[in-house]
């Protein structure tokens, strides 16, 4: 039965002498490989050189202040609900009196949390956001690591530095004994 | 009491040998790996050392701190004597190359070569064939059956394909009617006439001479010993550790001295293309003293006897990673009815051009 009319027709002829000789067809093969000797190396040094990223590139998530070093993100909950993976979780809280240097409006996150293992980096957050706080960042990539835990990003990892020292420990409202616990567990593993 | 043979300069000379093959045996892994990635594309090895250099080091100090296993039921003394003995015999074959000519230092000459006997070739070919036994007794003391079928499957495939070599060679031996590969290499350079290897006398017995080397040598497309699909492994299943590796490595020297031997007794081994027309002009015109001349031209000669080797290490690798291995029956086939009756005809011709005188 014929279905289409793509089918070949394939014809076995008798080889020729110089086909069962063989070595013709070895010389072939060998020279094929010869080419690829000098050919341009597909394979890059990889910690040494690395390609450039695509600009349309979504890499790990940063959580952005504005020019005065103020926190965006007002804990809406838009990132949340856009995220098909529903890996971002937050607690929001309200700022108090004197922290108007750190948070930009009056609602903030306590906690911000996003889930690498579920996170599959397809921006949605970044385009649902009103603050404009949520970006991926397009030369970053989430390292690996061996722990599971150690792939839930909290506010610690993912707000913008302003500097070393003034970077809340995963933003939580922690003991001060659990806060110190914490610090020394995330500084001796690298950031 | 027993006495100790003196240790002249021919010791330092043996030393030498066997240091230059295990030396380039061992970087004929790097040289595997570098050439392997060259022609798919890739960079290959470049973690130990400037351009991965030291992964030959790596490599051993890898293999001996791997876990030594013995199967178990298996003849440990024999576990450990076959890849031992794969060892010896791919080492002791290396002695009696000739890697140059004789140097001459005053009244003291001697020869760039392990041992010099006039049985070089007959020497060659007995070590060779006792390296089946390392293949051999390494696949019956694993005490597993898809390692004996492997070991048997080697020693026939090695046992078919060493006929026709030593039919290849037979030719060879006919033309110069001398075993030994110094006299051989010699008559390969006559003074002014240009030059002449053997290559040019005998083109159809080098063939079946270098495909014979790829199978003697178990390399692709004749690697037939070694087998993830049918045998696991191979004849080298059960072997872990510094043992694989000794196996491995035999392979590797093999691959160095087969190289050698067809250096010698095809491409004219230390000779080189106008070497006494340039010692001469060393002499004449540069006023050099003619023994000062001659041990210059023996030191290029190695150089040019080690160039061709490397070719053909390459060549080895090159095929290895271009052609795809062969089944088992094509083969026996190709060794039994193709070569060795080509290895015969070869003879034929090669006595009746010698009876009338074309080639002597």
């Amino acid at each position: 039965m014929q279905l289409t009319n793509r089918a070949k027709k394939l014809e076995k002829k008798p080889m020729t002498l110089a086909e069962r000789a063989y070595l013709p067809a070895i010389f072939q093969g060998l020279s094929i490989t010869m080419r690829h000797f000098f050919m341009k190396k597909a394979t890059i040094r990889y910690p040494e050189e690395t390609r450039p990223f695509s600009p349309v590139f979504r890499g790990l998530h940063v959580l952005k202040r504005d020019e005065q070093g103020r926190e965006r993100c007002t804990a809406c909950g838009l990132c949340a609900v856009a995220c098909p993976a529903e890996a971002i979780t937050m607690v929001a809280g309200e700022r108090k009196k004197g922290e108007e240097g750190l948070y930009r409006e009056e609602k903030y996150a306590i906690s911000y949390e996003v889930n690498m293992l579920r996170c599959i980096f397809c921006g949605l957050c970044e385009e649902a956001c009103p603050k404009a706080a949520v970006y991926l960042q397009p030369d970053k990539m989430a390292p690996p690591r061996f722990e599971r835990d150690e792939f839930v990003y909290g506010k610690d990892r993912l707000v913008e530095p302003v500097s070393p020292d003034q970077r809340s420990v995963r933003g939580i409202q922690l003991t001060p004994e659990q806060a110190d616990a914490l610090r020394n567990k995330l500084a001796t593993q690298p950031a | 009491m027993i006495e100790l043979p003196a240790l002249g300069w021919q010791s330092i000379v043996i030393f030498v040998v066997f240091a230059v093959s295990l030396l380039i045996a061992t970087y004929c892994t790097y040289a595997e790996r570098v050439i392997a990635a060259f022609l798919q594309d890739r960079v290959g090895p470049d973690r130990a050392g400037p351009y991965g250099l030291a992964q030959p080091l790596a490599d051993a100090v890898k293999m001996f701190t791997k876990e030594e296993f013995f199967p178990g039921g298996a003849n440990k003394a024999l576990f450990v004597f076959g890849p031992c003995l794969a060892m010896i015999t791919a080492l002791m074959s290396s002695a009696v190359i000739p890697f140059g000519n004789n140097l001459v230092f005053g009244n003291n000459a001697f020869f760039l070569q392990g041992i010099e006997v006039n049985i070089g070739m007959l020497w060659i070919f007995g070590v060779v064939s006792l390296g089946v036994y390392g293949v051999m007794i390494g696949g019956w003391a694993s005490n597993n059956k898809f390692s004996l079928l492997g070991a048997v499957r080697a020693a026939s495939q090695n046992i078919s394909y060493e006929l026709a070599m030593g039919m290849a060679l037979i030719a060879v031996l006919m033309m110069s009617g001398t075993l030994s590969l110094r006299e051989i290499t010699l008559q390969q350079s006559v003074a002014g006439e240009w030059h002449f290897w053997n290559i040019a006398k005998q083109p159809l017995g080098f063939i079946i001479f270098l495909v014979c080397a790829f199978a003697e040598t178990n390399r692709t497309p004749f690697d037939l010993p070694e087998c993830e699909t049918e045998l696991v492994g191979g004849y080298h299943t059960e072997y872990s550790s510094m043992k694989l590796g000794l196996y491995l490595f035999s392979e590797y020297v093999n691959i160095f001295v087969v190289s050698a031997v067809m250096s010698v007794l095809y491409f004219g081994g230390f000779n080189f293309p106008f070497q006494y027309e340039l010692r001469d002009w060393f002499v004449n015109s540069q006023g050099w003293e003619l023994t000062s001349a001659q041990n210059l031209i023996t030191i290029l000669g190695t150089l040019g006897l080690f160039a061709k080797i490397f070719a053909f290490i390459f060549f080895f690798m090159w095929i290895r990673w271009t052609l795809p291995r062969f089944r088992y029956d094509q083969l026996m086939r190709l060794g039994w009815t193709i070569l060795i009756p080509l290895a015969v005809v070869n003879i034929l011709i090669t006595g009746g051009l010698i009876l009338f005188g074309v080639i002597q």
